[in-house]
Parts: structure tokens; sequence; C-alpha cells
């Protein structure tokens, strides 16, 4: 179980874009609201109401601030949640095999009641995608809503991950990144999608959009400059500007 | 990394204890009866105690069994299985030196070997993780593997191998120190690649995610102050390697070597502590800590 | 070896029952999805079916599980048995609480109703609560509206019939250039979300005009930092670029708006400034096909804009030729006016340059045959795909009126609104501002008001005033110092009342307000006029009833508490007499009910309003006889009538196949259950955009009941009700301002959009950084502290500094500043952050907390870490020196000035917690559990 499979008959992750997300931890709690009530335990929260609340989330969103060499200073909301790399250093660190990468889809999980709750999956992953349940003391991660994506019970517009379906800015895309047809894969290819830690080699399935360039409208300064042409130049003033203006009805 | 202190007991002393059990195992001393007895016990103590108190970090111990399925890919997994073996094996061994004054020498070089073995599992489960640059060294293995045989010939009153070991394993212990200073950096890993933004500009972390703490940076996200950290490695140097090669040199008793031995678990408990608190997750990285 | 897993159920049951309501964790009011397992609530999602969110869920909406089993909420009605401000109650039930209620307000109504002030927070029943308080007979009702945005909504309705606030939308279809002045997050929170995604998806670009770059600024492809309070110069900059380039839509602005009518250029006319007006009272205009005046909605009239008009030998001039004479002036230069408003003028002419390249080079055309007011047919409507929105960025500073009217005016006349790409209304918007009440203050004891408290005046004869020229209301609203307060002045009801100015007043009844705390300019000022005594030992103000849901801070400071329930266990309804939940192309408006029934002895406050007034009889809720009406509000959803055929709800009336207008049905609510929660009917297609023109829409909106008759209008560029005052000003007509505000409303209350700098009523030259609070998306208020996952995003809130003043004040993260205004001082936490405004220091909104408070430890981060920029802001200005203190708000509007805070920074000694601290207030409620682990499955 530890041991990767071969090869995955679909490569099923999120695309995430940058240029789109506003910060709004809707995915973050949406995630939150549907695994603590599904799959495995509850994510539990300690110090709820008290001095130094924490929980376990499978999703986070944070934020980051690039500086570019000339040019103001950006900020970049950045959602991060288990990416279900091809080669998941977490899955064949296990010793006991509760973590695995499904060989259908290629989803990577925890098989709660097979974890003794060593950590070491989430010491092998460098993206911090595993967080340790303080109270049930099983790792957790993100399951790609594996309860949802092909849950009968579900009208089948909403067979689609916890996250995806709330993101408001709809930053979020969720299909089979190994089938190059897919409408992820197309997105990740028109926008250049990027992974996470190329060099870790872990080869993540999740693909980020990077954000286009900003703060360009000055470059267009020249393209721009006849469309502003004054109706009238100044020596002949206000009259000879309405006049000219109100030819053009 | 958080220093978790059943961990770093655990490396410690099963460390020690199993490196007593490579001796005991090779035959150095050549003991039988009641003094190989105490002997194994010391060594078994180690090595045993070590291992209940890595069952200390489990979330769930009462289903550790599962821990020996994975010996395939998991170094955790083969540590476990390795080790068991190791102390059944060194457990016939030792039988037949204890009540039987028999010493069935193979058996005892296998016994030597899979302790030796755990050790270096032990070292892989850190060695392995690309995640901690700081471990991820082939000095890492080197580390524990010398420390470990210097430090059971010490326990075991080799005191010519404890005296030729100790500067190896401190050699070691150095270049570890030192290439470790600069491992995340030659990793490659940094923020900008973290976040795939460094073609933007300069990337620093704004808001955490947050503004309470988590699982992550309680346990990838320590910061050992630089000062403390060079001190507490002279310190570490001083008591584990400096010391016990000073008190083996001067004309030499059970007093001293009891003291080199204390000095010595206390030095490698610090380095150990060290090992963990100054290595840096890349996980860090997102949190603009390390 | 071959791979093994586990077999998984792939198909686990989600939920034994969906039940469909409406969300309430902000105003945006989303359809949501209750999974509901063994009764109780097990997940929350959006609503796919529903106008406004559509499927999408925030954050906040989410969380909404947490906000349901909260540990502070309120368990049943309390009596203060303790000093006030210390939280000692006890419990009692509720017929002592309504008796208790009852013997204090029934004196009141009978004698002097006045004497009772009721405000309400940003609940949203106002149609309900304003109609409670008119029955009562006190003119002294509001909502928050004064204090949050009414700047916004007032400039918009003056000026073009509607306004941005959740009552309009770009057109998220079509718009190509989306520019974001002083947005945050708003409450149209879900649908700005999904419209700046869609417009991503296409690539479209969006410019950010905000001194802070977060947020939707920060996925804006340009960021203007701009200098607070400056927006109105940056606007008028662009107005000035574009006119002088022509790029401007001039047959839109002959067609549609009154820059063709005719300023009354007559010093000596008692109309001087007013339009032009034929016998009838038509606005007039000079047709130029024949150079006669005539009324303007004749057919085929073409409003001559640059005409002038002689009467007597005096020379009128067209609004249109004003407007030039004044935009083309060189102070609005972008050259002149960069360094003001921190934008090189490069940037302010290329940002002019696309909005016109956009506007008239990309323009678009929908071959959708309309006929306009005049009759006209057209067989295409023309759109300019540029659009705007905006909130309180621009509109809370005290020249945020003038600003907001300024952004109109660009809309204006780059012929942008109500048209394809453009902005676009949302019913029951547009409407003429005429056709708005007015507001009232006619008391008679025993008695109904004369009328609705609030509404849009139109000059000096629709000010609320007494006899002797004296403020009628407790807030001053309506009258000179802020004459178009059309939300009133909520912010200065506990000032006032604590001052006896202009009146004293016996009870203070408040709705979900947390007015000793975040709400409140002057916190710790407000909490002491509350627990204040005279010289007889009697509290100032004598008596304080609140509806609260859970504990927050200003519980404390009541005498008698009625508890609310949480929104999933009450009936409610969002109507169209409201704020509605309308979308562009439709009208909508929804309910919520009882998806799950409360555990405690709590009742939904509408109800107990209701069981109220009939305890009292109050005329409109009590028939001749005296007989309630009404048992409770859901009873009073279905069945309360405006006006004949109109009700709250618009959705299956009659026998269930009637909208809009029809007969009350007894099964209204069953079918809005039925259909989740909500009911949208779209307007027809041509009818879709022109809308104030449009005679299909016309129609369509008096079938519909949202007004009687068509009422076609033109855009107010000129205002002809600022005009009015100012004339008073200038001393004409009977009602005359006082002699000190004279200057300042000949100056401020222009009829054309002007700007003017809050800065020095501020001491600008001695705190020179502007100090700003922004919503957090994932807070709501002081409300998100109590919900256990929101809590962990934003637990505590540092104060962000720009990169410079770090440096200058030689701070790192974490280190503590001591942070003054011209009014008090804080010390804080702070943190750097590069994408700001290099004058502007701000944090995130409400997360700081009073320690006792929300069922929190007295130790939670909120308490200790978490602070208020509230302290540092006072209802008054600084002294001037001229014997009179002024309010901090718009001189229009009354709109409070939040963010014309101005501040000085210093390192300071980290103390134990954030400065001022205050002493716990005692929990009515205790405090929540350690540990969570929720789930109601098995
Ligand atoms: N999540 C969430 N949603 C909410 C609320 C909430 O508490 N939480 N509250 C609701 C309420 S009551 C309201 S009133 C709305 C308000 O919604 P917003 O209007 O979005 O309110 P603020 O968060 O106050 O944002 C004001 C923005 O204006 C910017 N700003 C300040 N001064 C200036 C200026 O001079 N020029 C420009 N261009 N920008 C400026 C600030 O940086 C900030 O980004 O939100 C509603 N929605
Ligand atoms: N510094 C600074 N201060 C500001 C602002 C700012 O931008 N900066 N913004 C201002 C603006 S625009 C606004 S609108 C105000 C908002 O400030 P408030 O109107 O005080 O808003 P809330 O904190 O949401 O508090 C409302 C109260 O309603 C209660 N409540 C919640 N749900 C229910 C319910 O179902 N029933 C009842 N009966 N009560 C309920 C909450 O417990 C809370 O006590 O803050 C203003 N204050
Ligand atoms: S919900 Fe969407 S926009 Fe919001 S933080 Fe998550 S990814 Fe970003
Ligand atoms: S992101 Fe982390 S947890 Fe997820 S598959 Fe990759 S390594 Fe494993
Ligand atoms: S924590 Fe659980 S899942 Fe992770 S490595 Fe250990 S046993 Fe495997
Ligand atoms: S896919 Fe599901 S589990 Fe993963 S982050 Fe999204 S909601 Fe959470
Ligand atoms: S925006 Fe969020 S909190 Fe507001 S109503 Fe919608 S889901 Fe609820
Ligand atoms: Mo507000």
């Amino acid at each position: 179980m530890t041991q990767l499979p071969e090869t995955t008959t679909r490569k099923l992750g999120l695309v995430i874009d940058l240029d789109t997300c506003v910060g709004c931890h809707a995915c973050v709690v949406s995630c939150k609201g549907w695994n603590t009530e599904n799959y495995g335990a509850p994510l539990s929260d300690q110090e709820a109401y008290g001095a130094d609340p924490s929980g376990t989330f499978l999703n986070r969103v944070h934020s980051y601030e690039v500086q570019p060499d000339d040019g103001a200073a950006q900020l970049i909301h950045f959602p991060k949640s288990c990416l279900h790399c091809e080669d998941a250093p977490c899955v064949t660190v296990c010793p006991t095999g509760a973590s695995y990468k499904r060989t259908e889809d290629g989803i990577v999980l925890v098989n709660e009641r097979d974890c003794i709750g060593c950590g070491l999956c989430a010491w092998a992953c460098p993206y911090g995608a595993r967080e340790m349940d303080a109270a049930e003391k099983v790792m957790k991660k993100c399951t790609l809503c594996v309860d949802r994506i092909y849950n009968e019970n579900l009208p089948e517009v909403d067979r689609v991950p916890a996250c995806v379906r709330t993101c408001p800015a709809g930053a979020r895309h969720f299909g089979d990144l190994g089938d190059p047809d897919s409408d992820v894969s197309k997105l990740v290819e028109e926008r250049g999608g990027m992974d996470l830690m190329p060099e870790m080699g872990t080869k993540p399935v999740n693909k980020y959009l990077p954000p286009r360039p900003k703060d360009r409208i000055e470059d267009q300064i020249d393209i721009l400059a006849p469309l502003l042409a004054p109706v009238a130049e100044e020596p002949k003033g206000f009259m000879a500007w309405l006049d000219k203006a109100l030819e053009k009805i | 990394m958080h220093p978790a202190r059943s961990v770093i007991l655990f490396t410690t002393l099963s460390g020690l204890g199993f490196g007593l059990l490579f001796w005991l195992g090779i035959g150095l001393p050549k003991a039988t009866g009641w003094i190989a007895f105490v002997f194994f016990v010391i060594a078994y103590a180690l090595a045993v105690g070590g291992l209940l108190a890595s069952t200390f970090h489990l979330g769930h111990p009462e289903r550790a069994i599962k821990a020996f399925s994975q010996w395939r890919s998991s170094w955790l997994s083969r540590e476990g299985v390795c080790a068991v073996a190791a102390l059944v094996v060194m457990a016939i061994y030792g039988a037949g030196l204890v009540f039987l004054g028999e010493r069935w020498a193979i058996l005892g070089w296998i016994g030597a070997a899979l302790s030796v073995g755990t050790v270096f599992t032990t070292s892989m489960i850190y060695a392995q993780l690309k995640t901690v640059p700081r471990w991820n060294l082939t000095l890492t293995p080197f580390l524990f593997l010398t420390l470990s045989i210097a430090g059971g010939a010490l326990m075991a009153g080799e005191v010519s191998w404890a005296l030729t070991l100790l500067p190896v394993a401190a050699a070691f212990q150095v270049a570890y120190w030192i290439t470790g200073d600069t491992a995340l950096r030659r990793s490659g890993t940094t923020l900008a690649s973290a976040t795939g933004l460094g073609d933007v500009g300069q990337v620093r972390a704004f808001e955490p995610p947050h503004t309470g703490p988590n699982y992550l940076m309680k346990e990838f996200m320590f910061v050992v102050g630089r000062k403390h950290a060079v001190k507490l490695r002279i310190f570490a140097f001083a008591l584990g390697y400096a010391a016990p090669i000073l008190l083996l040199t001067v004309p030499f008793g059970h007093w001293e070597a009891a003291l080199a031995v204390v000095c010595h678990l206390g030095g490698v408990y610090v380095s150990r502590w060290l090992f963990f608190a100054q290595a840096e997750h890349v996980v860090g990285l997102y949190y603009g800590k390390r | 070896m071959a791979h093994r897993q586990p077999q998984l159920d792939l198909s686990p049951k989600v939920s034994d029952e969906v039940r469909k309501t409406t969300c309430y964790m902000c105003a945006c009011r989303c359809g949501i999805n209750v999974h509901l397992k063994d009764g109780k609530v097990a997940y929350i999602e959006g609503n796919r079916d529903h106008p406004v969110n559509k499927g999408v869920l925030c954050a906040k909406g989410s969380a909404g599980i947490m906000q349901v089993n909260a540990p502070s909420r309120l368990k049943a009605p309390l009596k203060r048995v303790g000093p006030r401000g210390s939280g000692q109650f006890e419990e009692i039930s509720w017929e002592e609480a309504l008796d208790l209620a009852v013997s204090w307000l029934e004196p009141l109504r009978q004698s002097a109703p006045e004497k009772l002030a009721f405000f309400t927070g940003r609940d949203q029943s106002q149609s309900f609560t304003s109609f409670w308080a008119q029955n009562f007979g006190t003119p002294n009702y509001a909502a928050h509206g004064g204090f949050c945005s009414v700047n916004m909504a007032a400039a918009g309705i003056y000026t073009m019939g509607g306004a941005f606030w959740e009552f309009g939308q770009p057109d998220w279809d079509h718009t190509k250039l989306f520019m974001l002045f002083g947005v945050a997050e708003d409450h149209d929170s879900n649908p700005i979300k999904m419209g700046i995604g869609k417009i991503k998806a296409r690539g479209a670009r969006v410019i950010g005009v905000n001194p802070i770059r977060t947020g939707y600024n920060a996925v804006a492809d340009d960021w203007v930092g701009i200098t607070p309070g400056t927006d109105g110069l940056f606007i008028l900059s662009l107005i000035h670029t574009l006119m002088k380039a022509g790029k401007i839509d001039l047959t839109y602005l002959s067609q549609f708006t009154n820059a063709p009518c005719l300023v009354n250029a007559d010093p000596e006319s008692d109309e001087h400034g007013l339009l032009l007006r034929d016998d009838a009272g038509k606005l007039l205009v000079i047709d130029r096909t024949t150079g006669k005046p005539t009324p303007f909605d004749q057919k085929g009239v073409r409003p001559d804009l640059g005409a002038t008009h002689e009467v007597d030998g005096v020379a009128h001039r067209t609004v249109f030729q004003h407007m030039a004479e004044r935009y083309l002036s060189p102070e609005y230069a972008p050259e002149a006016v960069a360094e003001r408003c921190g934008i090189p003028a490069t940037r302010i002419r290329a940002i002019a340059g696309e909005i016109a390249r956009v506007a008239f080079d990309e323009a678009i055309s929908l071959d959708t045959e309309w006929t306009d007011f005049r009759g006209e047919t057209h067989k295409t409507m023309t759109g300019r795909p540029v659009s705007f929105h905006s909130m309180r960025g621009i509109s809370a500073h005290a020249n945020g009126f003038q600003t907001c009217r300024a952004l109109h005016v660009l809309q204006i006349i780059l012929g942008t609104v109500e048209v394809p790409g453009g902005f676009r209304f949302k019913p029951p918007y547009p409407k003429p501002p005429e056709a708005h009440p007015k507001p009232h203050c006619g008391v008679t004891p025993g008695k109904p008001l004369n009328g609705p408290h609030l509404g849009f005046v139109h000059g000096p004869q629709d000010l609320a005033l007494k006899d002797d020229g004296s403020p009628a209301r407790i807030d001053k609203a309506f009258s000179w110092e802020n004459p178009m307060s059309a939300h009133g002045m909520m912010h200065m009801v506990i000032s006032n009342a604590h001052a006896g100015d202009p009146y004293k007043i016996d009870t203070l009844f408040m709705y979900m307000a947390n007015m000793s705390w975040n709400s409140s300019m002057n916190t710790r000022s407000v909490m002491d006029m509350l627990t204040d005594k005279d010289e007889n030992g009697d509290y100032v103000i004598p008596r304080i009833i609140y509806s609260d849901a859970y504990s927050s801070e200003m519980v404390a400071y009541a005498d008698l508490i009625l508890p609310d329930t949480t929104y999933l266990e009450r009936h409610d309804c969002i109507s169209l007499l409201d704020r509605p939940i309308c979308e562009a192309d439709a009208a909508a408006d929804a309910i919520r009910w009882p998806v799950i029934e409360p555990d405690r002895d709590v009742r939904g406050f509408q109800t107990v309003l209701i069981q109220l007034a009939n305890k009292m009889g109050l005329p409109g809720f009590t028939d001749d006889t005296g007989a309630a009406k009404y048992t409770d509000y859901a009873d009073y959803i279905v069945n309360h009538e405006r006006k004949p055929g109109i009700g709250p709800l618009s959705g299956w009336r009659g026998d269930g196949d009637e909208f809009g207008r029809g007969a009350k049905n007894s099964e209204q609510l069953d079918r809005y259950i039925e259909n989740g929660g909500f009911w949208v009917g779209h307007i027809p297609d041509g009818a879709q955009y022109y809308k104030p023109w449009n005679a299909d829409y016309q129609d369509w909106a008096v079938q519909m009941g949202l007004y009687d008759s068509p009422q076609p209008y033109l855009f107010n560029l000129w205002s002809e009700p600022l005009r009015r005052f100012q004339l008073a000003a200038e001393g004409k007509g009977d009602r005359q301002p006082p002699d000190h505000l004279r200057a300042r409303i000949r100056e401020k209350l222009d009829p054309l959009p002007i700007w003017y700098d809050p800065a020095p009523d501020n001491h600008g030259e001695e705190f020179p950084i502007t100090a700003l609070t922004q919503r957090p998306m994932a807070m709501y208020h002081s409300w998100g502290s109590q919900n256990a996952w929101l809590r962990q995003l934003h637990g505590h809130n540092p104060l962000y500094l720009p990169t410079k003043l770090m440096r200058d004040n030689g701070l790192s993260d974490g280190d503590w500043a001591r942070v003054t205004s011209p009014h008090g001082e804080i010390t804080v936490p702070v943190m750097e952050m590069a994408a700001l405004n290099e004058n502007t220091v701000w944090t995130w909104n409400a997360i700081g907390k009073r320690k006792g408070a929300w069922a929190l430890s007295e130790d939670a981060p909120e308490a200790t870490k978490g602070f208020l920029l509230n302290h540092l802001i006072h209802e008054l200005l600084p002294p001037k020196g001229d014997g009179l203190r002024w309010a901090n708000s718009d001189p229009v509007t009354g709109q409070a000035a939040w963010f014309d805070l101005k501040v000085r920074i210093e390192k300071a000694q980290a103390p134990d917690e954030s400065k001022p601290a205050f002493a716990p207030i005692k929990s009515p409620v205790g405090t929540g559990p350690k540990e969570l682990k929720w789930k109601v499955g098995k």
C-alpha cells in the first residue's frame, strides 16, 4: 500500500488561479465544514474560545508580498492544500500503509484506522499539506473530497470538492490533469500553470496559475495618446471646445 | 523542527544501546555470565528504553504493530523490523553468553550487523527527507553510525577503540554542522520556488493563513537563536567528545569511565537536540519562518 | 507486489434533509442549503439556484454552523441587577420582560413619544422596524446607514436615482474595464467576487483605487494607491481629461440627463441656479431642430447641450456649459492634482485614456429593440463596457457625498449607466429621487407619526425642524447641520441623548448594534455616557432596552435584554420594500424560516416587537376593536399590506399565481420554502437596460408594484436640492439656516460636484498619517470572534505600516507603537506592509474585543492584542477655535467620517496588552468549551 502505484488511471487535482484568488478564505472554511462532518474523524479545535485557538485545517490561504524590480509591491493570496503528488514522499515514508495513493484517480489519502500518528508523512511533505489532529491523534489531509466527487447522493453538478464548489471568485478548478484535453489541462497550458517546489521532485498534480503581469497601464500611454488629444487647442478656449465637442453629435 | 523530547531521547539512547549491542555482538569485551548479563541489561535498557520513548510520540501506540508492515518503502518500518530482529537475535546470542557461557559467534556477528543496521535505518528516516535539507545529507548516517559505535565502544569499555572512534565521530559532527549550516541554501528551495512567484519579484511572507498557531508551526517552525546555537554546539562538543577523550586518556578507573559515559550521553543529547532544533523544514518558508 | 488499497464508501449519505433558507452572516443574504442530521445542522453550502450567490458561499456563510452553536448565545431575557456596564443580570421570563418594557414605553407613547429613541443596526427588516416606530409615534428612528455609507446611497439616488451599495451592479457579463474605488468587501460580498472572477476569466482589466492593496485590490491589474480623501480630486481630473479630449457621450448626455437643461442665471430670482421649467413644472430644454424651449420629454425633441436661452435680457446657459466651464479649468489637470492625490500625472492620463478607449473604441451593441419614454424606438442598445463600483472608501469621508457625486458624473458623461457593459440598477431602482418619501417628524401623543421617518429632502421646506428651527430629531438628522441625512445619524444618538441636545429622552431602544464598542466613535466616552448619572444619582439616559442574540459588549449597558434567536431559528423576510436582493435582470425577495428550533428561551426580535405592539395596542398592529392583527412575524410577513396588494413579499400572491401586486396568500411562506426560500421575477428582455427611460421597463415596474405609474426621469448632473439649500444660505426663502452654517452650506452644497480637503479640519499638518480600517472578508464586524473557526483566521489585528514608516520609526514586525490622534492614543502591535500608500496605516476592523464579552476567555488574543481604532475617532472634530464643535461628519448627509482619521506614530515599549485596556465585564453566558469535535452524524 505504502508503495506508490506505478501509474494512476487519472490524475485528479486542483488548478488554483493566483491571478483571481481574492484571499477570502471561503475555501478554507467550507473545507473545514465538509471534512469535519465527513471523511474520518472531525477536524477538531483546541482552545476554541481561549487564549491560543488552533485547529486542524486541510486548506489554508497564505498571502505574500512580491516586490518587482520596479513598480509597486504586489500582494498575492495563496491557497494551499495537498497537491496529490505523483511521487508523493508522504506515502512512501509511511510505516503502516495508512498513507496511500489511489490507483484509479491518484488521490492521496490516509486510512485513519491504520494511522499510528507518527507524523513522519507530515515531515516528508514539503508543502505543509498534512496536519495531525490534536484530538484524534491521526493524520489529516485534503481528501480531494473523495466522498463528494463520486457521491451518488449528491446531484451530479455538486460532485466536485467543497472548496471548488464554494469559491466565490472561481479561482479553483477541479479535473483530470492526466488528460491533456480536460478543461483544467487546457487552462494550465494556456496560462502557464506551474508546480510548487519542482526541485523536490514530488511532481505535484495540483497546478498554480501565475498572476498576470500588473501595473502596466502607463506603458500604454503612447498608444493611447491620440485618444486624449484635446478637442480644441488651448488658445481658442472654452467656446471653441464647446463648438467642436458639439459637432460630434 | 520542534525538538520533541521523546524523539531525542529515543535516538540518543537507542543509538548508544545498539552501539553497545554491536560491540557485544562482535565479542568485545569477551564477557560471559554475570558480567555479560550486566552488559546486556544496560544495552537492552538503552535500546528498548529508547524504542519505548519513541512510542510516546505516536498518536496511537496501540497500533504500533502496523508499523512493521511497510519495510519495502518506509525507513521507519525498516527501522522497526531491524530493531526487533536485532533485539531477538541478540537476545538469543546473549542468553548463550549469560546462561550457557557459549558464544555463538555467527549469531553475534548477525546481531551486530542488525544493530548497526538499526542505527542506519534510524538515520535514514532523517537523511531521506528532502524537506529538511540539514538532514538530507550523506553525512547524517555517518554521524549516527560513528556516534553509535563510538559510544558503544565507550560503554563496552573498549578504551582504545573508543579513543580511535570518538575523534572520528567528532570529525563527522563538526563536518555535519558546517555542511548543515548551508544545506538549506544549497538545496535551492526558497520562498520563490515554494510559491513560484520568484519571476514577479522578491517574495516576502505577509499575513499568515491564520493568526492562531497550527500543527505545522508547532512541529516544524522552531527557531534557536544563533548565539544559543553556537554555545550549545561548543557545549555538545566539549561534553560529548572532548571530555570523554580526556577522561579516557588520564589514569583510568571505574568512576572516570562512568563519568566519561555520562558526559558523552549528555553531549550527544545536546547535539541531538540541536539536530532537531536547528533543522529547518522547507514548509517554514511558506510561513516566512525557518 | 500488487498495489492494495482500502475499499472506501464513495457515496456516504450526506444528510437526512436539506432545508433552504437565507444566510445572515452578513448583509449579502445568500441562499443556503442547510444539511441536517438528526435535526441538527451538519453542513451549510450555497444554494445553486439562488439569484445572489448561485451556489457559492463565503467563509462566514460556511461557518454559520459555528454561529448557531456558539457558546455566546444569550439564553433568556435579562434584567440588569448590578450597575450599568458591569454585566450583572438576572434571567427573567418573557412575560416579565414584555411587561417591563411596556411599563416603560406606554407612558411615553401617551405623553411624549419622542422620548423613545429606537435605533437598529444592520438588520434587514427596516421597513418593519420603521413601521413599528411610526406607529409608536416617535420621530426618533433610524437604522445604521448614517454611519455606514449614506453618502454613497444619497449621492447615487440624488444623482441617478439609484446607488452602488447593493442597489446596482456592474454588467459583469459584458464589462471590459472595471474600476473599483475604496472597497474592501462590501455588502454585495459574493456577487462582487463572482463578478471579478468573471472579468478575470475573460482577461478583462480591473483597476483598483485604494490606499491598500489587499483582496480585490490585490487581484486588480492596476493598483492606484491613492492618498486617502483625494478620490474626488482624482475623479474630477479624469473628467477634465475626458472632457477636454471630447471623449464623452454627448448623445447620452443630451437625451438622458439634465445636461441640456437651462440654469436660471438671474441673481435676483428666487430660483437663481435652479433649472427652468414650463408652467406645468416640466424641465425645459432647447430643441436643436426648432431652437425653441421645449419640455424635455416631448417626442422627437433633440435637446441642445450648447444652447443659451435669453429671458428678460438674462442669458441662461445649459448645465453642460456650466460643467464644461468648471471641469475644463486647469485646476483639474492631471499635473495640478497629481501630488495631492499621490498619483503621477502620466498615470491619471493613462487611466483616462484606457477608459476612453474601452468606452468608445470597444463599444458594443446589442440587437435589442427598445422604446424610450419619448416614444422613440431604438434598434439597438449601445454599450460602453466600462463599469465602476465603490463603497465606503470614498463615502466615509467628510467630502464623501461630493466625491460619490463626482464618480456618478464620470459614469454619466461616459454614458455607462444602465447600458450594456456599464453599471446597472437592481429593482426597485431606478427611481427618481422625487419618488422617495420625505422625512416626517409630526408627533402627536398616542398617535402614529405623521409619515415615514426617513427620506429624501428636496429643499429647506423638507427639513425635520421644530417651529423654533431646532432639530426635531434626537440625532439632528435633516437639520441645517446635515440637511440631506437620508439615513438618520445613529452615531450621534447616544452623545446627543447624553447631552440633552436638542432635548432629553427617556428610553433608548436598540437592536443589533454594538454601540458601546465597535460601531461607535469615541468608544470610551460612549461607555461613560451610557453609565453617567445626574445630580440625583439617576442615569442620564434613564432606560436602555437592547436586543442582541449574543453576549456582545453592548449587552452590559442595557437595563433589559430581549434575546434574539439565531438566523436559522426564525422567520425573516428580505423584502423589496427594504434592502432587496434583486439582480439587475430580475426582481427577487426571500425569507428565512426556522430550519431548527431554538433550544433556549429566546424569541425572534420582530415577533417580540409585534408582541409589544399588541400589548400597547399600537395602531397598525391592532384593529378598531384593539384586537391584534398579527400573532407573530411570520403572520405579519404574509398578511401585512403596505398598499392594497403590496406586501412584504412579492412572490406567490393571490392564489399563488400573482407576483408583485396581488391579494394575500396564506400559503405564501410554504411556496417560498418549496422554492428554496426565495422568489425571482425576471425583467423582460427588451427592458433589461436603459431602465430609467425604457418604456417596457417602466410598465413592468408598475405591474410589479414598484411604482404606481411610469416614472421616467433625467439624471441629475446638476442637483437642484443642493442648490435650494445654497439659495437659503444666500438669504433666499423663508426657512433660513443659522448664520454660523451659511458659509459652509454655500460652499459644500454645490449643485455640481466639488472636492475639498478634509485633512485641515483633522489637524493633518500635525498628524500627517491617515489611519484606516478594512473589513476582513472572513469576519463580520464583531460577530466573527465568537465563531470557533473564524477566530482562528483573525484572532488579533496588527496595525499595518508602510515600509517607510517602519524604517523611519525604527520598527520591525511584532514591535509596538503608540498611535496618537487629535483625540486620543492607543498602543498596539505593528507589522510591515509594502503594498500600501506611504502615508497610510491600517488594521482589520472590529477584531479587538472587550474582556468578558462573546464567551471568550479573558486572555483571548482579541482582548489582549486586538484593538479598535475607534478610540482615536471622535464624533466631533477637534476644536477650531471658533467656539463651536463641528461634527466629524459629511456636511451634506451627516455620514460619519471614519476615514478622515489622522494620526502620528512612534515606537513604544511593548506593554502587557494593547492600550487602552478595560476592566472585564461579567459574562451572562460564561465561556465556551476548550475543545471542539463537532460532528453531528455518526
Ligand atoms: N466580510 C465582511 N463583509 C462586510 C462587513 C464585514 O464586517 N465583514 N460589513 C458590511 C458593512 S456594514 C459595510 S458598511 C460594508 C462596507 O464595505 P467596504 O466599503 O468594502 O468597507 P471597508 O472595509 O470599510 O472598506 C473600505 C475600503 O476603502 C479603502 N479606503 C479608505 N479610505 C479611502 C480613500 O480615501 N480612497 C479610496 N479609494 N479608498 C479608501 C480602505 O482601504 C478599504 O479598502 O461591508 C459589508 N460587508
Ligand atoms: N473604526 C471603524 N469603526 C466602524 C467602521 C469602520 O469602518 N471603522 N464601520 C462602521 C459601520 S459601516 C458599521 S455598519 C458598524 C457596524 O457595527 P455594529 O452595527 O455594531 O455591528 P456588529 O458588530 O455586527 O454588531 C451588531 C450586534 O448585532 C448582534 N447580532 C448578531 N446577530 C444578531 C441577531 O440575529 N439578532 C440580534 N438581535 N442581534 C444580532 C451582534 O451580536 C452585535 O452585538 O461599525 C462601524 N464602525
Ligand atoms: S475561496 Fe477562492 S478566492 Fe477565496 S481564498 Fe479560496 S481560492 Fe481564493
Ligand atoms: S502535497 Fe504533501 S501530502 Fe500531498 S501528496 Fe504531496 S507530499 Fe503528500
Ligand atoms: S502519521 Fe499516520 S499516515 Fe502519517 S506516516 Fe505515520 S502512520 Fe502513516
Ligand atoms: S478538495 Fe476537499 S479536502 Fe481538499 S482542500 Fe478542497 S475541500 Fe478540502
Ligand atoms: S456573503 Fe457570506 S456571510 Fe454574507 S450572506 Fe453571503 S454567504 Fe452569508
Ligand atoms: Mo456598515
